[in-house]
């Protein structure tokens, strides 16, 4: 057993998730909107490896759901940088501010 | 006698008529009254001819029914409704004839007859109900009736005035009667006269009941009958045409009050204090309303404040148990002022003017109005052997038998006071030298001498149907069958008769002295005692008092209500219209389009349902 306590894990997480929430919801630039979901999606995977550790009831379900989650987030970069390009194509910017079609 | 409700019904016709033909048939709207009336007028004789041999008739149908109680509306002929009748009906047909001549080139002509008609059926209608919500009823449109004439010059902005002064004060009158009549229902479980005089008798009522509703209704009688303190509208009244002057606020509405007196006579009687305050509300504003007669300048105006007098003087007598000289005095008052008003309003029509300041020399220019001017001073006066003497004689008398000895040499200065203020208003109008240039001046049409001329005689004459001479018929019969009236003549000293007669001889020798002879100076006393005079001049500044204070303090009230229906209503108005439009622009501000928006906002959201979820301890 390390020393580094369950807390510190989840303290992590959330920095991490706050981080990725914060960009998300402040950048101009669509490709650091995307990183920053990533960032997010990795405070919780750090969030169930944590558990699935020093959780209540620690099991392995807790680690193989963390890699679905990878491989899932993989698959959505890949649909998020598409539209993105398309985007791009279209409107030659990726701010993200000024896509908003769906107002009007 | 069974068909008497006919009666009120010819004028309503023909005010129905005129309201829908009037256009079309012009002036011609003044023989429809006139016929109408005079189918009243004819009517009502042959009832009063009846009723003098028969008894009482009285009719009713069941109007409403509310749980066991039932409503009643109907028709009763008793002697003091087949008189008012008479008087009613004859005055009406009359001033109907006269307004022919008088309204002749009006504009609204056929209008003004139709509101005579109105006018005319509410008040037959009044003097035959039988019962006090009916009498209520009446009452009302009766005041409608007056509303709409006073207020006929609606153009005039001092006629519109008057008009809502009458209708607002006789409506302050009537919230007593009102209150009075439900306490009375209250008490007695019925409207009927009948069945509330014998609950009187029984003594079903306890006495303080019997003077509280008393008082509430004689404050009803007050507002109609112009009597102090509400006095104030009827000179203001005036503004209407001379016509209505004679008819409602001389002869007939304005006596509606001293009607409605006598009629509740008995409940009145069971009651000293109800009795004490009729007597002195009615001795002062007979003296009080003579004084500011005295100093008067328009013609109607002085007539005005000699009728307000006049009713004081009826008042007084009903007060002092005197119901047969209350109601004697109502039926010769009404003649001769019902004259002088036309009388009044044949000189307007001759000269154009009200002032009497500005009149003078008359008599050989209207040979006709003149005399029957001269005729009904002289009978308002109380110069014997006229009308007005005979009934006054009646009152003072009255007064004396009953005790009232400080209201009766009130009485008998207020009889100085009138002869002095009629004749000064004679001699000015009618003696001396035009006192400004007058063109056009010439006799009425006979259309309006002959009413003058019947109601002259009746001034004359109507005297003697009660008389201590020959013999106190009228008072006789109108008390018949009916102890709780009282006695049909009252005997009194004899020297009342001469001290009347003495006053009223003084009065008018001093006008003579004053305003013919010119051997007194006419300011002698206005410039001794020139505050008095001033106070009297302007009327004791009674109306000044009110809106310093009444109409003051209401409109401060209104003012004060009007500031909380603009910031506190209207505010809470504002208020919920500002947040919903707040609340709705926030919303749309929110939905720009912007993604980061969005989820900034689900993220404050479910951050605050956590919070809320953590603090309530997770049971929501």
């Amino acid at each position: 057993m390390s020393s580094v306590p369950v807390s510190a894990y989840l303290a992590l997480a959330l920095i991490l998730f706050c981080i990725g929430l914060y960009g998300a919801l402040t950048k101009k630039n669509t490709v650091i909107v995307l990183i920053s979901i990533e960032l997010m999606l990795n405070a919780v995977n750090i969030n169930l490896v944590t558990f699935s550790k020093y959780g209540a009831n620690p099991s392995i379900t807790g680690q193989v759901f963390a890699l679905f989650s990878i491989a899932v987030a993989a698959a959505e970069v890949a649909v998020g940088l598409a539209i993105l390009i398309s985007l791009y194509r279209n409107r030659r910017s990726v701010n993200i501010d000024e896509v908003n079609q769906l107002k009007n | 006698m069974e068909n008497a409700w006919l009666i009120p019904l010819f004028p309503l016709v023909s005010f129905l008529f005129l309201l829908l033909f009037g256009k079309r048939l012009k002036e011609a709207s003044a023989f429809v009254g006139i016929l109408a009336t005079l189918a009243s007028l004819v009517y009502s004789i042959l009832v009063l001819l009846e009723r003098l041999e028969s008894p009482t008739h009285k009719a009713e149908a069941v109007w409403l029914t509310i749980g066991n109680l039932e409503l009643t509306a109907g028709f009763e002929v008793n002697q003091l409704n087949a008189l008012m009748l008479v008087i009613v009906s004859l005055v009406s047909f009359l001033v109907h004839t006269y307004s022919k001549g008088y309204m002749h080139g009006d504009e609204r002509f056929p209008v003004f007859y139709a509101y005579l008609g109105l006018f005319t059926f509410a008040m037959l209608g009044l003097v035959i109900s039988p019962n006090l919500l009916q009498t209520y009823i009446f009452w009302e449109l009766v005041g409608v009736g007056s509303f709409l004439l006073i207020g006929f010059y609606f153009y005039k902005e001092s006629a519109k005035a008057a008009a809502k002064k009458a209708f607002i004060m006789t409506r302050i009158g009537d919230v007593g009667l009102l209150i009075g009549m439900i306490l009375l229902f209250w008490q007695t479980g019925s409207f009927e006269y009948d069945e509330i005089f014998a609950a009187v008798e029984e003594g079903a009522i306890s006495g303080t009941m019997i003077t509280l509703t008393a008082i509430l209704i004689f404050i009803g009688a007050v507002g109609k009958s112009g009597q102090f303190p509400l006095h104030t509208w009827l000179p203001d009244a005036m503004e209407g045409p001379t016509p209505v002057s004679a008819l409602i606020h001389a002869a007939t509405m304005v006596a509606a009050g001293v009607y409605l007196v006598a009629s509740l006579f008995p409940l009145f009687n069971a009651s000293e204090t109800a009795m004490l305050t009729v007597a002195i509300i009615g001795a002062f504003t007979a003296i009080f309303a003579a004084s500011i007669g005295l100093v008067q300048n328009d013609i109607k105006r002085v007539l005005a404040y000699s009728t307000v007098s006049q009713l004081g003087y009826m008042m007084l007598a009903l007060g002092s148990a005197g119901y047969v000289a209350g109601v004697f005095h109502l039926m010769t008052h009404a003649f001769f002022k019902a004259l002088l008003f036309l009388a009044a309003g044949s000189v307007i029509h001759a000269v154009h003017t009200q002032d009497i300041e500005k009149m003078g020399g008359l008599w050989k220019k209207l040979t006709f109005t003149g005399p029957l001017f001269l005729i009904g001073t002289l009978a308002i006066s109380g110069v014997p052997l006229f009308s007005g003497f005979f009934s006054k004689d009646e009152i003072l008398i009255a007064a004396w038998a009953h005790g009232n000895y400080g209201l009766f040499w009130l009485a008998v200065i207020a009889a100085f006071f009138t002869a002095f203020y009629m004749f000064r208003l004679f001699f000015m109008v009618f003696t001396g030298e035009a006192r400004s240039e007058m063109k056009n001046v010439h006799e009425s049409p006979s259309v309006m001498t002959l009413p003058m001329l019947v109601l002259a005689v009746l001034a004359v004459v109507a005297g003697y149907v009660n008389t201590p001479w020959f013999g106190a018929f009228l008072g006789d019969w109108l008390v018949e069958g009916n102890e709780a009236l009282g006695h049909g003549h009252i005997a009194g000293p004899g020297w009342i008769m001469i001290v009347a007669t003495a006053v009223s001889l003084l009065g008018i020798l001093l006008a003579w002295m004053m305003y013919s002879k010119n051997s007194i100076s006419r300011d002698w006393l206005s410039s001794r005692a020139p505050i008095a005079y001033g106070v009297v001049k302007n009327k004791y500044y009674i109306d000044e008092i009110y809106n310093q204070s009444v109409v003051f303090a209401t409109k401060a009230i209104s003012l004060f209500l009007r500031f909380i229906e603009l910031f506190v209503v209207e505010g809470l108005v504002k208020l919920t219209t500002a947040t919903v439009q707040a609340l709705g622009k926030t919303g749309a501000k929110i939905q720009n389009g912007q993604v980061q928006t969005y989820g900034t906002i689900a993220f404050v959201g479910l951050a605050v349902l956590m919070v809320i979820y953590a603090l309530t301890g997770g049971y929501l």
